[in-house]
């Protein structure tokens, strides 16, 4: 909880979320380090879910601070994320990727790439009105949002579906697009929830090379980018995470680097608890319930 | 989103779905019965000794039925899991029957002696059938496309249809385009066959305008007609009580639209889906009983007559051909017609600034956000779209553009009444929308040519034409559910732009 402020980028203090009798988060707290991954991880109904929405701005928390420590923003000062209205959020430098996939699927991925630069490009149009009368500024805006789209789409491996409508990608390249498309925000903290379900073990090395050149900068931002990594598949987690953060009904259980957590008698014992009632693991679930199933039980409603 | 994200859509209950729907249904009929019972059941009416309280139960009782096998079945038929259709459908009938009664309700009575069904109430009793058989197509419509499933393989069937009218829609679009602008100087053409155009293109341009609100940003508006009455009053009041130009008021015509668009946005715009439908259809009521009844500015019933008509560039189209007026300045002889061809080309140039802008707007950030908004409201959100302003601005334009089209109604009829601002008219407006296509501009333009053309064209069925129309409506929509143009183009591409079949597209929640 000491958290030096010059290194943490996200620090969650004492967070508590309750949904009418639930207590679905109960004053968790943790700290994400500058350009680390950092996970969360634990088994189905801890609470991971919920303490993203709360970062993203999807949840209002109930108690306890979210604070983004950057610099660059705000002139030092952190910025409390738990009082910006949701569509701020992006613009402190948070950008998210959902469990359930939430792709344009009627729009193609340039298109995806594109609206996720809406707030930029808008201020390049004068709010629509000299992009109606044609203004040259406009277009030049444009052609650069469409190197970096394309640029996010050489990284993903996705250059040659640019034109193919989202919902026609095959299910691991949806995955892809999603994370490129939270990236062409330009956040400094990109949150994943779940981004290797449904994935195959191939899919999956390449999403943890991809999330690795994310954080180190190589990726098209130039920046480093700071990760806060939602994830069931273990091999992944162990593998480029620099530090996990362990909830369990709603409560941090554990928090350390990946060797310690993993020899933590009470994650063993979260997780073999989970072993006999979650045969269905949310990785194959995830995939026959990809795309539609997701629209229904949004975070729409939020408390 | 939630922890058990696998069985996000949960099964539906298999044990004793009939006993689980009848008690829903039970439970719809008795909110119905709470609802229709004060609303419905009881009605005042001017008797011998002043009001008399009349009681219409069996009416109530009516109602109650509808809205219990209504529930029944769409609640039966999801446990079965028929195909999306039944469910539609479960939903579309009652919702067209309760439209149908509602008209019949607020129609005054019959005279004494005569029923629907003997000779003096044959035309209501048509027209009533008429407006189910069309409400029921738009409902159905409505609600079967969105209940199909996102991601489906499309059929090769109609993969071929859009094919081939995409390739004719090449040619066809600057075709009629063409067609139109020539259309006055072709030598057979008469008054009539202008005063029909200057319709269609009316509706052409309303549909263009809804088309942003409905096509495009997805939000269902059943009150359009609003902005069309808000439009064509201010315009008549401007003109004859400041009595400034047609040049000046229309804008401020449009203005005063889009600020009622912006008016009604507020506060509506957090509701989604069949909650925002209901509350624009309100409001288009409100609107229209506002003005009936706030005599003093409106006239009432009354309306507003002796709207001045628009001139050209100061030059009057009077009948006798005066010094200043237009057939005098360009030397020739005075004509009615040349009024007509006036407001033809007026009302075209309106129409097609709505899509230039329109096709404008969707290749820059807003229009792709309204898309975006269609799609997905929630990841437009995560991505930093102030979905509210956004919503707004489609509304707001959408509500000039109908802003526009009413001060040209205004104009050109030189008298206007709130009997033209009905739902009627919002039906047909959204009618030709879903019928051409959500989001497609040359199948908007289809739909109104086809709509109102064959309107006329059917003229000597009389009241029958409303029946044949609302079939054709039908058939149309159960063969092509997302109307004639289906597909989506992509507003910018790497390589070729290729279209997007209508299945992936979102037709949005609201
Ligand atoms: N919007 C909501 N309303 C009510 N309960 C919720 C809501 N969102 C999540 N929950 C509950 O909170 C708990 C934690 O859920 P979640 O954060 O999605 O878990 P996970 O760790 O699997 O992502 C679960 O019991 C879930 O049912
Ligand atoms: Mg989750």
């Amino acid at each position: 909880m000491s958290g030096v402020a010059g290194t943490d980028i996200l620090r969650v203090e004492d967070l508590s979320m309750r949904f009418g009798g639930l207590l679905a988060v109960a004053g968790v707290s943790f700290e994400a380090a500058r350009g680390a991954i950092t996970s969360l991880i634990g088994p189905n109904g801890a609470g991971k879910t919920t303490v993203f929405n709360c970062v993203t701005g999807f949840y209002r928390p109930t108690g306890g601070a979210v604070l983004l420590q950057a610099p660059e923003v705000a002139g030092g000062a952190p910025v409390a994320l738990h009082r910006l209205a949701g569509h701020r959020i992006v613009r402190a430098g948070v950008a998210r990727t959902f469990q359930n996939i939430r792709l344009f699927s009627g729009m193609t991925a340039l298109e995806n790439l594109l609206v996720a630069q809406h707030n930029a490009l808008m201020a390049a149009t004068g709010w629509g009105i000299g992009a109606v009368l044609g203004l040259v500024r406009y277009p030049r805006a444009e052609a650069a949002a469409i190197d970096r789209a394309r640029a996010w789409l050489a990284a993903t491996n996705l250059l040659e579906r640019a034109d193919d409508p989202a919902g026609a990608l095959p299910y691991g390249a949806q995955r892809r697009l999603e994370i490129a498309r939270a990236m062409c925000t330009d956040p400094l903290l990109l949150c994943l929830d779940e981004p290797a379900a449904g994935l195959n073990p191939r899919e999956s090395d390449q999403l943890a090379a991809l999330l690795l050149r994310i954080r180190s900068g190589e990726a098209p931002n130039g920046a480093p980018c700071s990760i806060l990594l939602i994830e069931h598949d273990m091999g992944v987690v162990m593998r480029i995470s620099d530090r996990v953060v362990v909830l369990d009904h709603g409560r941090k259980i554990a928090d350390g680097t990946p060797a310690a957590v993993r020899a933590d008698p009470k994650v063993i014992a979260a997780y073999l608890g989970e072993e006999e009632a979650d045969e269905d693991a949310p990785a194959e679930a995830g995939v026959a319930g990809s795309g539609v199933a997701g629209a229904a039980s949004g975070p729409g409603g939020t408390a | 989103m939630s922890a058990p994200a696998g069985v996000a859509e949960a099964p539906p209950r298999a044990a004793a779905p009939v006993a689980g729907a009848l008690r829903e249904a039970g439970l719809a009929a008795l909110v119905a019965l709470g609802l229709f019972g004060p609303m419905v059941g009881l009605r005042t009416e001017p008797g011998a000794g002043g009001l008399m309280l009349v009681q219409r139960w069996p009416t109530v009782a009516l109602l109650c039925a509808m809205v219990f096998v209504g529930r029944f079945g769409l609640v039966w038929a999801r446990s079965h899991r028929f195909p999306a259709f039944l469910p539609a459908l479960a939903r579309a009938v009652p919702l067209a029957l309760a439209l149908a009664l509602l008209f019949a309700l607020m129609l005054p009575p019959l005279p004494t002696g005569e029923t629907l069904l003997s000779a003096g109430g044959h035309d209501r009793a048509l027209a009533l059938l008429a407006l189910f058989v069309v409400a029921g197509g738009v409902f159905l419509a409505l609600g079967w496309g969105r209940a199909a499933p996102a991601v489906a393989v499309a059929s090769t069937r109609s993969g071929r249809w859009e094919g081939s009218l995409r390739r004719f829609g090449r040619v066809l679009g600057p075709l009629l385009l063409a067609l139109a602008l020539l259309l006055p100087a072709l030598p057979w053409v008469g008054r009539y066959t202008l005063d029909l155009g200057i319709l269609v293109l009316t509706y052409v341009m309303l549909g263009w305008g809804l088309n942003i609100v409905v096509g495009l940003a997805g939000l269902l508006d059943l009150g359009y007609v609003a902005f069309y009455a808000v439009g064509a009053y201010s315009y008549a009041l401007l003109s004859t009580s400041l009595g400034w130009s047609f040049w000046l008021c229309l804008p401020l015509a449009g203005i005063m639209a889009a600020f009622a668009g912006i008016l009604l946005g507020f506060p509506v715009l957090r509701l989604r889906g069949d909650y925002l439908a209901i509350v624009t259809l309100g409001f288009g009521e409100i609107i229209r009983i506002v003005l009936l009844n706030w005599v003093s500015l409106t006239g009432g019933p009354n309306g507003i007559g002796g709207i001045p008509r628009p001139s050209f560039f100061g030059l009057s189209f009077s009948a006798g051909g005066g010094p200043g007026s237009f057939a005098d300045f360009f030397g020739l002889e005075p004509s009615p017609t040349h009024r007509v061809v006036f407001l033809y080309y007026l009302i075209l140039a309106l129409a097609l600034l709505t899509n230039w802008v329109t096709i404008r707007l969707r290749r820059q950030p807003l229009g792709r956000a309204w898309e975006a908004l269609r799609e997905d409201e929630i990841a437009c959100r995560a991505l930093g779209i102030n979905v509210t302003t956004t919503k707004l601005t489609a509304f707001a334009l959408g509500a000039m553009f109908g802003g526009f089209a009413g001060a040209f109604f205004a104009t050109r009829q030189a008298f206007i009444s709130p009997e033209s601002f009905t739902f009627l008219e919002s039906a047909i407006v959204l009618a030709i929308v879903v019928l051409g296509g959500l989001g497609s501009q040359i199948g908007v333009a289809i739909a109104a040519v086809v709509m109102i053309g064959g309107f006329e064209v059917f003229r000597d069925l009389a009241e029958w034409r409303m029946l044949v129309f609302g079939g054709a409506m039908v058939l149309i929509m159960v063969l092509r559910p997302r109307g004639i143009v289906a597909s989506r183009t992509p507003t910018v591409a790497l390589g070729k732009r290729r279209a997007i079949s209508g299945e992936l597209v979102g037709e949005g929640h609201g």
